[in-house]
């Protein structure tokens, strides 16, 4: 079975239709993907899979249990994280201190006020590791707004990690990066799949036929098409949707 | 620029140069406050605003929780202060216990209807609630005295058991009130920088990426709602104690509007210190701009407006970028690369 599962979603918000039988499954241990024209339906998937919205039918079961419809903290704690495709960082805060709101250990000890936790060694410990990973160790200490660009990407992922997740979910990683920094990403990507399993929507063709194990095209709503990345290279549509990204 | 998320620069510190200087100025105000031409009651009214903006901050400024009406729970502890020793009996811990509890108390329920809202919404519903309370207080006669309030509430004694100090002077009742605020302030600082502390900046800055690392942001909000209302109350406690009377007053509209003001005038946005150099300005505007013009509050008002509009850092901006300019000079005559 896999480890997380979607069936038969459907979403509306008013009289429009955004979801409309989606059902999807990811694999422990995989890199999954997902594709779609502008407004298909990909990062609302990613609002229902996560909690921030319950979807209207369907069920999302995570390790076998239902959990449509339950709070985005709830489920966070489960060991799902996402990421988002607009940066949703704490800007004022340093760096470091951004990923430390993610620890499990640090919402452990969320009653303890009388700790102060940057005098904290294994808060800051576990921290710097997760900054280390996505090489921001040398900027631990500055505030989110004052990073680059990429750097605020990478961050965005440092975040998600942060809760150790069984499951990470990135909402269009590659948006707004060069070529290097894109480069980087997927190599940042490739140490990662050794220890999580990720699902990743992406608009970069190279990038996602690169990295994933198996893909899913969303559009109008629906799951038009599901493979290996070499299967879907024979697909009629995603050749004519590849071509019309190159074009 | 300073902000409220900076890294402390003394990480885990409980005594800062900060918190010895502001009690080294509270603990010596009976003596400088003649020198200034000032009286003694004004410190320990200082004080207990200090006390309760400091509060109020950890909801308004850190936690970006915007409450207009939270005169609401200054007022309950007022009452609750005076009511205890009317009814139940004449006590300083029990009136002060009471305040806390019952302002808690309130602040529990209305955090509970308030905690699921955001913005504009979350802030009309403080104005809201706090308007209830007021009415309530001045409409509830037979409890609370209606538009006259509460007469006559005692001032009983600080009792520890082997000494009990007498507080009906103002002095003493300053020194009693200073040693609250101290303990309170330390506490706070504590606080803010508490996982707790950095959990309610984190909903200043998004509640959803607060939700999506797992906080539960409902349960935050209601809790420090909850307890900014409490502080609020122990200081509407001391409140009712100094004037010796609680009055519908206080939960005012106008009245929860100026503790917004000293707050932000005095640059609780940016800085802890920020509502404490805000309670002094007002208290000085209205004692000196008042005792030359009847219109202060015009003047008041007036400087409240640029600040929100020119710095909406504040004082403590203020002064921590006149530090800088004043600091930057030198350590470049110094060789060394200014901050
Ligand atoms: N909260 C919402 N309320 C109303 N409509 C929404 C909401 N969220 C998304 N939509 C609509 O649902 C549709 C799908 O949006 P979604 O963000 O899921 O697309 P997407 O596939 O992620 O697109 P993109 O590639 O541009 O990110 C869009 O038409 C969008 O306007
Ligand atoms: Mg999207």
């Amino acid at each position: 079975m896999a480890l997380f599962e979607a069936v038969h979603l459907h979403k509306r918000f008013g009289s429009r239709v955004v979801l409309e039988d989606v059902s999807l499954a990811f694999e422990a241990g995989k890199v999954s993907g997902i594709m779609g024209p502008n407004g298909a339906g990909k990062t609302t998937t990613f609002n229902i899979l996560t909690g921030r919205f319950a979807p209207d039918r369907g069920a999302i079961r995570f390790e076998g249990r239902d959990i449509a419809g339950r709070p985005p903290h709830a489920i966070a704690r489960m060991g799902i994280a996402r990421s988002f495709q607009l940066m949703t960082l704490f800007d004022e805060s340093v760096v470091v201190e951004n990923v430390m709101l993610a620890l499990p250990a640090f919402r452990a000890a969320q009653t303890r006020v009388a700790t102060d936790v940057f005098a904290d060694k294994a808060l800051m410990d576990e921290a710097r590791e997760v900054l280390a990973l996505v090489g921001l160790g040398h900027r631990a200490f500055q505030k989110a707004k004052d990073l680059s660009y990429g750097e605020r990407r990478a961050l965005e992922i440092g975040v998600a990690l942060a809760a150790d997740p069984k499951i990470l979910f990135l909402d269009e990683p590659t948006s707004g990066l060069g070529a290097e920094a894109t480069r980087s990403l997927a190599a940042l990507v490739r140490r990662l799949r050794e220890r999580f399993t990720i699902v990743m929507i992406e608009h970069d063709m190279r990038f996602l036929f690169e990295l994933a194990d198996e893909i899913s095209v969303i559009h109008w709503g629906q799951v038009i098409a599901h493979g290996t990345p070499s299967e879907l290279m024979a697909n009629k549509w995603v050749r004519r949707s590849a071509l019309a990204e190159v074009a | 620029m300073i902000s409220l998320s900076d890294v402390p620069a003394r990480p885990g510190a409980v005594i800062t140069p900060q918190i010895v200087l502001f009690a080294a100025v509270l603990l010596t105000a009976p003596f400088w406050l003649p020198m200034v031409g000032l009286y003694q009651y004004i410190g320990v009214e200082v004080a207990i605003w200090i006390l309760y903006a400091l509060g109020f901050n950890l909801l308004f400024g850190y936690a970006g929780l915007h409450s207009f009406g939270h005169g609401a729970y200054f007022g309950v502890g007022a009452y609750a202060f005076g009511l205890f020793q009317q009814e139940v009996a004449v006590s300083l811990w029990g009136g002060l216990l009471a305040a806390i509890a019952a302002a808690c108390i309130a602040g529990m329920v209305v955090g509970a209807f308030l905690s699921h809202r955001r913005g504009i919404y979350y802030a009309l519903m403080t104005i809201a609630f706090g308007q209830m309370f007021w009415f309530t207080a001045i409409k509830a006669h037979g409890v609370t005295g209606g538009e006259d309030g509460l007469l006559g509430i005692p001032r009983p004694p600080a009792d520890f058991g082997i000494v009990s100090f007498d507080l009906s002077d103002n002095t003493s009742l300053f020194y009693f009130v200073v040693a609250v605020l101290l303990v309170v302030t330390i506490g706070l600082w504590r606080l803010v920088h508490s996982p707790f502390g950095r959990v309610l900046q984190a909903l200043r800055q998004s509640e959803t990426r607060a939700a999506f690392v797992g906080i539960h942001v409902w349960a935050v909000k209601w809790a420090v709602f909850a307890l900014s209302a409490a502080i609020a109350g122990l200081a509407g406690g001391l409140f009712s104690m100094a004037q010796q009377s609680a009055y519908p007053d206080v939960m005012s509209l106008h009245q929860s509007g100026f503790i917004v003001m000293m707050t932000l005038i005095g640059g609780g946005l940016v800085s802890f210190w920020g509502p404490v150099l805000g309670v002094a300005l007002y208290f000085v505007a209205r004692d000196v701009l008042g005792s030359l013009t009847e219109t202060w509050l015009l003047w008041y008002g007036l400087m409240f407006m640029i600040v929100v509009m020119l710095r909406p850092e504040g004082l403590a901006g203020a002064i921590h970028l006149l530090s800088e300019r004043l600091r930057a000079p030198r350590a470049r005559a110094a060789g060394q690369p200014a901050e």
